[in-house]
């Protein structure tokens, strides 16, 4: 019988646990380095945090310094955020879903969204300043239109100039694609079994989509859209193409006022040279990162106790 | 005694009924409200294309009162300096470079180290380890940019210059590292998805066969979630040639054309913050110049979206 | 085709119209496929029909035409006579919604919403008509009993439908399928996930439930067929062979492929 050549199993087996080592080292180079950045970021900024911190306005002595307009604008920007974001995204979903039939025109749609989703946010900064901002230039050079007192809550100015407004559209552009994507993938869970059940008892489609497809994606949709809305916050590249101010004194006060976010600010004491603002810098992103965390936690949250088996 | 169906039936009647009409009409209704929704995706992209483009061809071809660039130029030209008043030159080679090695050394760091997490993640950890790595990976895909900006400008680059004097305060390898953990659990999360959707039928085929999980491992499953993780790849790609806030705190803003990692580099993301954030005009050639350079960006990453959706759609038929 | 529900079923047994659901000429296409050659099938009222048949013969197909669920496939299409108490069912005009509340379905596997008890039974109801608390609360009582589940949910009716065990589902879908007060009720197959005893006891509920609706049964168990239905027809590649008395056709079968089935030569 002829000696068939072979690799020696003691060698494969040698293979396996080199292997094995390797990834361990390189799941243990991710992590360490992940907590480097962790660790360091606190080291630097855990000293600074204090309820002042939060209180107070940006200054130019680093001492003096909060993260209080920042704050509230993020707040503010992410809830307009939402309000277009979510109803348009979970309305494409459903259409798309639930609605559209297979022709040239769905396709392209969905080609459309899939490649939003590639496009870097400062391009979309660009054109939320080209079109919310700036109303693709009508009345260019003209002075814009006012409807109600600036002091007021209620306050429009035609176009948005870069406004809070500007911001939170701006913004929607950027985490409109997550919200399809994770939508569709919450309504596609749905058994088709169920919808057959509904449209054998004699509902429409869109009964059929108020009263059981939607109830049952819901905490999918919602796990999805907190997702979106952390993602959001922590966008600043959009935000700086709009032209925020890199120092902004009060916190907004309708959707006309000027704004700034979080991510800025740390951007801007960041970029700073000066030890001092290094340190309030890692603060901020400490809050930052608290911020995330709860969103996060949320999310979890809302997947445990509002997830039931579909079928 | 009457029976209980029958029943069932009068009592059904006793509702008022919902006319046909009525239910027709906010099925309309409610079927243009969410087309039209979703027609704002292909308004958004058209937007894009629009306002890029037609910026970008007035950069190329001339204002009323200023001569245009040429897209010749443009596109092979290797000094970019627009803020030098006369002598300005815009060749976007030098920004293309920057971003590219940029994106190199993220790639570099990031894809072989997601690879590798993902297999073991998918592969090899007990199911406790699994679930607590991947929500710490999914809060890490969360982080804001700007942090990890400030991880390259506070730790990074001051450890590079313990190592050598070559690494001035602004460099390529701070900002490259740091985007590369920035796209680490990007690459790490999608790839350990593509590799947990591989059926079990085929690793137990593998090993009935005498694999040792290295075999099974590296030598079936990675092959069948090739598509996917490769996927994976692009789309990390593309979000580190999309990054902003890392490169304009940690790669400097001098435009220059060099591989060199200690170097300070200009991204071309990092020039459109500049002239967004400068005193450039509105209506100068400066100005526009940034236009033309996101028209670039807008393309590249385009490019590589294609290419990934592509890729998803032809390798994906051949495991079905 | 908006009936009055109130008159719709209580109408006495050999009453006016004793034939519920015709078809004459009848074929269904899934796009160049034609999966019913000519079927010509009357289906009587309040009498159980059973339609046998190997796997792919168009049996399964033919009563999604009863209620146009295969509407809901794209390539699917039908030509011929289709008719219910004598209207049209296949016209562009008319109303699925109101012909799917008049031909209920109870499918192979049961499928009760994520939803209580309750909201399933009441599910139909709702989607056609506006209750008051009370009417609602009496209907789904009433449709419980009659799908013999009532005094097993009775103290659960707001739990969810899905901790119910997998006779008990199937019973509350058809519960469910009566609840909008039908004249027909299509079965494909609702016995083929259940174990023995829940087979049993669905099988019970409707020999019950015949003398309230004219109840089509899509079977594999022949002997299924011949222990609850009046009627059977056997369908073979598309064609309807032969229908008739459901004894006869067991026992003396016209047909020679139909003997052939029912003895178990193929199949």
């Amino acid at each position: 019988m002829t000696d068939v050549p072979h690799v020696p199993v003691a060698r494969r087996l040698l293979a396996n646990r080199m292997f094995l080592a390797t990834c361990v080292v390189c799941t243990g180079l991710a992590v360490c380095v992940l907590a480097v950045l962790i660790v360091s970021i606190m080291m630097d900024g855990v000293h600074r945090l204090s309820p002042d911190f939060i209180a107070n306005f940006a200054s130019r002595k680093p001492d003096q310094a909060g993260i209080r307009a920042p704050l509230v604008g993020s707040i503010w920007v992410c809830t307009i955020c939402a309000l277009t974001a979510l109803p348009v995204g979970v309305g494409t979903a459903i259409y798309l879903e639930e609605f559209a039939k297979r022709g040239r025109l769905t396709e392209f749609i969905r080609i459309n969204i899939s490649n939003l989703s590639g496009v870097p946010s400062i391009v979309y900064g660009i054109i939320g300043l080209t079109a919310f901002s700036r109303f693709f230039g009508w009345r260019a050079g003209a002075e814009p239109i006012e409807l109600g007192s600036p002091d007021s809550l209620l306050y429009l100015r035609l176009p948005f100039g870069s406004s809070v407004l500007a911001g939170g559209l701006t913004l929607a552009l950027v985490v409109l694609p997550i919200v399809i994507v994770a939508s569709q993938e919450a309504i596609r869970a749905v058994p088709n079994s169920l919808r057959q059940g509904a449209l054998a008892l004699g509902s429409t489609r869109w009964q059929m989509v108020s009263r059981l497809t939607l109830p049952a994606s819901l905490p999918m949709v919602m796990t999805g859209a907190i997702l979106a809305m952390s993602r959001a916050i922590g966008e600043a590249a959009p935000i700086l193409v709009l032209g925020a101010p890199l120092m902004v004194l009060e916190t907004p006060a309708n959707l006309m006022s000027e704004f700034t976010v979080l991510p800025m600010q740390i951007f801007n004491w960041a970029g700073r040279a000066k030890a001092s603002f290094q340190e309030i810098a890692a603060a901020a992103i400490i809050v930052q990162l608290a911020v995330l965390m709860s969103f996060n936690a949320l999310a979890i949250l809302v997947r445990q106790r509002l997830q039931t088996p579909l079928q | 005694m009457a029976h209980p169906a029958a029943a069932a039936t009068t009592s059904a009647a006793r509702g008022t009924p919902i006319p046909r009409s009525s239910r027709d009409r906010s099925e309309r209704v409610v079927k243009s409200v969410l087309l039209s929704f979703s027609l704002l995706s292909i308004v958004t992209t058209f937007s894009i294309v629009a306002v890029l483009g037609i910026e970008a061809w007035g950069f190329f071809t001339g204002f009323p009162d200023k001569p245009g660039i040429g897209i010749v130029p443009f596109l092979t030209g290797t000094e970019w300096s627009p803020l030098l008043g006369g002598e300005q030159k815009f060749g976007v080679l030098p920004l293309v470079c920057g971003t590219l090695l940029v994106t190199l050394i993220a790639g570099a760091f990031a894809l072989p180290i997601g690879l590798v997490t993902a297999i073991f993640l998918s592969e090899y950890a007990p199911p406790r380890l699994r679930v607590v790595l991947k929500s710490a990976l999914e809060v890490l895909a969360g982080v804001p940019t700007v942090v990890y900006g400030f991880f390259a400008l506070a730790v990074i680059t001051p450890a590079l210059q313990r190592v050598s004097d070559a690494f001035g305060t602004y460099n390529a390898l701070s900002a490259g590292l740091a985007v590369g953990i920035m796209i680490l659990p990007i690459v790490c999360s999608l790839s350990e998805d593509a590799l947990r959707a591989v059926p079990q039928s085929l690793r137990d085929g593998s090993s009935a066969l005498g694999g040792t999980k290295f075999d099974t491992s590296v030598k079936v499953v990675l092959p069948a979630a090739l598509s996917g993780i490769m996927a994976s790849f692009l789309l990390a790609l593309t979000r580190a040639i999309g990054e902003t806030m890392i490169v304009a705190l940690a790669a400097g803003g001098l435009a220059q054309m060099t591989m060199n990692p200690a170097s300070q580099v200009q991204t071309m993301t990092g020039f459109i913050v500049a002239i967004f954030t400068g005193d450039a005009q509105a209506n100068s050639v400066e100005y526009s110049s940034s236009y033309a350079v996101a028209a670039t960006l807008f393309l590249m990453t385009l490019a590589l979206t294609l290419a990934g959706t592509a890729i998803l759609k032809r390798f994906r038929e051949e495991y079905e | 085709m908006q009936t009055n529900p109130a008159t719709a079923s209580v109408i006495a047994p050999g009453a006016a119209e004793p034939l519920s659901i015709r078809a004459a000429g009848f074929d269904g296409y899934y796009g160049s496929f034609q999966a019913l050659k000519g079927v010509s099938l009357d289906i009587p009222r309040n009498q159980v029909t059973a339609f046998i048949g190997p796997s792919g013969c168009g049996k399964s197909t033919f009563l999604r035409w009863m209620n146009r669920m295969n509407d809901t496939i794209a390539s699917a299409r039908a030509s011929g006579k289709l008719t219910l108490d004598g209207e049209d069912i296949l016209a562009r005009s008319v109303d699925v919604v109101d012909l799917r509340r008049r031909v209920g379905m109870v499918f192979q596997r049961p499928n009760p919403f994520p939803k209580s008890i309750f909201d399933n039974v009441a599910f139909g109801p709702r989607l056609h008509w506006r209750h008051s608390r009370a009417d609602l609360e009496d209907l789904v009582e009433q449709s419980l009993r009659s799908a013999a589940l009532w005094n097993e949910v009775k103290d659960r009716l707001h739990a969810s439908a899905l901790g119910l065990s997998g006779g008990q589902q199937q019973r509350l879908c058809i519960a469910r399928a009566i609840a909008g007060g039908p004249e027909v009720l299509l079965m494909d197959e609702p016995c083929s996930a259940l174990d023995p005893k829940s087979t049993a006891s669905v099988e019970e509920l409707i020999r019950q439930l015949r003398t309230a609706y004219t109840i089509v049964i899509v079977t594999h168990n022949m002997q299924q067929a011949s222990r609850i239905s009046d009627r059977t027809a056997f369908f073979f590649e598309g064609s309807l062979i032969e229908a008739g008395q459901t004894e006869t056709l067991f026992t003396n079968p016209k047909s020679k492929q139909t003997e052939d089935y029912v003895t178990g030569r193929f199949g």
